[in-house]
């Protein structure tokens, strides 16, 4: 029930803040759509899945930067192979192991790997991702762990 | 000001175009399934841009739900392709958790 | 006057990347590389492009609709790409530089599955 209220109030604040037109009617059906998504939010049993404490970390916003700067990054390689005449490309199946205990932290790095271009999360099959990466540098990028033990630090001491 | 929205919005409309090329030469459903994404995730960005060309702030909020419903589209289109059918069940995810 | 030119970088660049984007969604040679080619339109050209606008607004309410925009983005493209991957893997369209043993336990998987 707790959860039920600070998701509405979440919702109402949300829908204020973005609609910028405040009549009544407007304001009836702003409170119409914070209801049904209460409702369907709790049909579909993820009410209270936002109070995961692993969402409000200080690390989180620095976790953030390091990954855009390594988007950029990815993001200059790929675009090198693809304006090159032979394109080079040389692409592989790996498996990489997964070392994070909690769901959100599994969840953080595959999702991460899948945004950097270069790499794709094709599976997660138990404690291993199957990747799929495009170029050689992707590949030892990934190899070398190094988003991993970022995600670790982000999983934090808690 | 202006000319450099125009000319970004040109350049984006010819990646556009290419992801339509891609979607018409296909080969496979899935490669079509990307341009449509492409074409659907740059769209987001036009009406965003052309908010700022011609003034109009109300329609950054166009681009805001086509930016979510060009997700569920996508995801709904695969679920359609895989499944033959909208309404199948939630067992489709084998092996991950 | 600074942030005006910022700006322009950030659009201009965006534009190309965008191009450069669309030229490998042309090129690339088989499914999984072309997503590697959609990656590049979805991540670094949305970054470019609302950060290029959002120094033309300043802090404003449009501002703030760009970044949750991009959060928008950010969140739903690596999930539509992972969508497009497993279910191209689950209809046995093979990625290059698979080993058969992988590819037969898919076909077991696939067939279990429906």
């Amino acid at each position: 029930m707790r959860y039920l209220i600070s998701l509405a109030l979440l919702l109402a604040v949300l829908w204020l803040a973005i609609s910028g037109v405040y009549k009544p009617i407007i304001l009836i059906l702003g409170a119409g759509s914070v209801v049904l998504v209460v409702w369907l939010s709790r049909r579909m049993d993820v009410v209270g899945i936002e109070h995961n404490p692993a969402l409000y970390s200080w690390r989180l916003p620095l976790y953030w930067g390091w990954l855009v700067w390594q988007i950029v990054l990815a993001n200059l390689q790929i675009a090198r192979r693809i304006l090159s005449p032979d394109m080079g490309l040389e692409q592989r199946v790996l498996r990489v192991p997964l070392k994070h205990r909690s769901d959100v932290a599994r969840v953080t790095y595959a999702q991460s790997i899948t945004l950097t271009p270069g790499t794709v999360t094709l599976r997660m099959e138990g404690d291993e991702l199957e990747v799929h990466a495009l170029t050689p540098e992707a590949r030892e990028g990934l190899e070398s762990g190094e988003m991993s033990r970022k995600v670790k630090w982000l999983e934090g001491d808690r | 000001m202006t000319a450099v929205l125009v000319i970004t919005t040109l350049a984006v409309f010819a990646t556009m175009a290419m992801a339509l090329i891609r979607a018409l030469k296909g080969p496979t459903i899935y490669d079509r399934i990307v341009a449509v994404n492409v074409f659907g995730t740059k769209t987001v960005l036009v009406v965003a841009l052309i908010t700022y060309v011609t003034g109009h702030a109300d329609l950054i909020d166009v681009a805001l739900v086509y930016a979510l419903i060009n997700f569920i589209a996508v995801v709904t289109v695969l679920k359609l392709v895989k499944e033959r059918d909208l309404a199948a069940g939630g067992d489709e995810e084998p092996g991950g958790d | 006057m600074l942030v005006d030119i910022i700006s322009w970088i950030c659009l201009i660049s965006g534009g190309v990347v965008a191009m450069i984007g669309g030229i490998g969604l042309l090129r690339f040679p088989d499914f999984y590389a072309r997503l590697h080619a959609a990656g590049v339109t979805d991540t670094l050209v949305a970054l470019l492009i609302v950060l290029g606008l959002a120094l033309q607004s300043g802090i404003s309410m449009l501002t703030i609709k760009l970044f949750l925009i991009l959060l928008f983005l950010l969140f739903t493209a690596p999930t539509a790409t992972h969508a497009l991957a497993r279910a191209a893997l689950a209809d046995n369209v093979r990625p290059e530089g698979t080993d058969s043993g992988s590819s037969e336990k898919t076909r077991g998987e696939t067939s279990s599955n429906t």
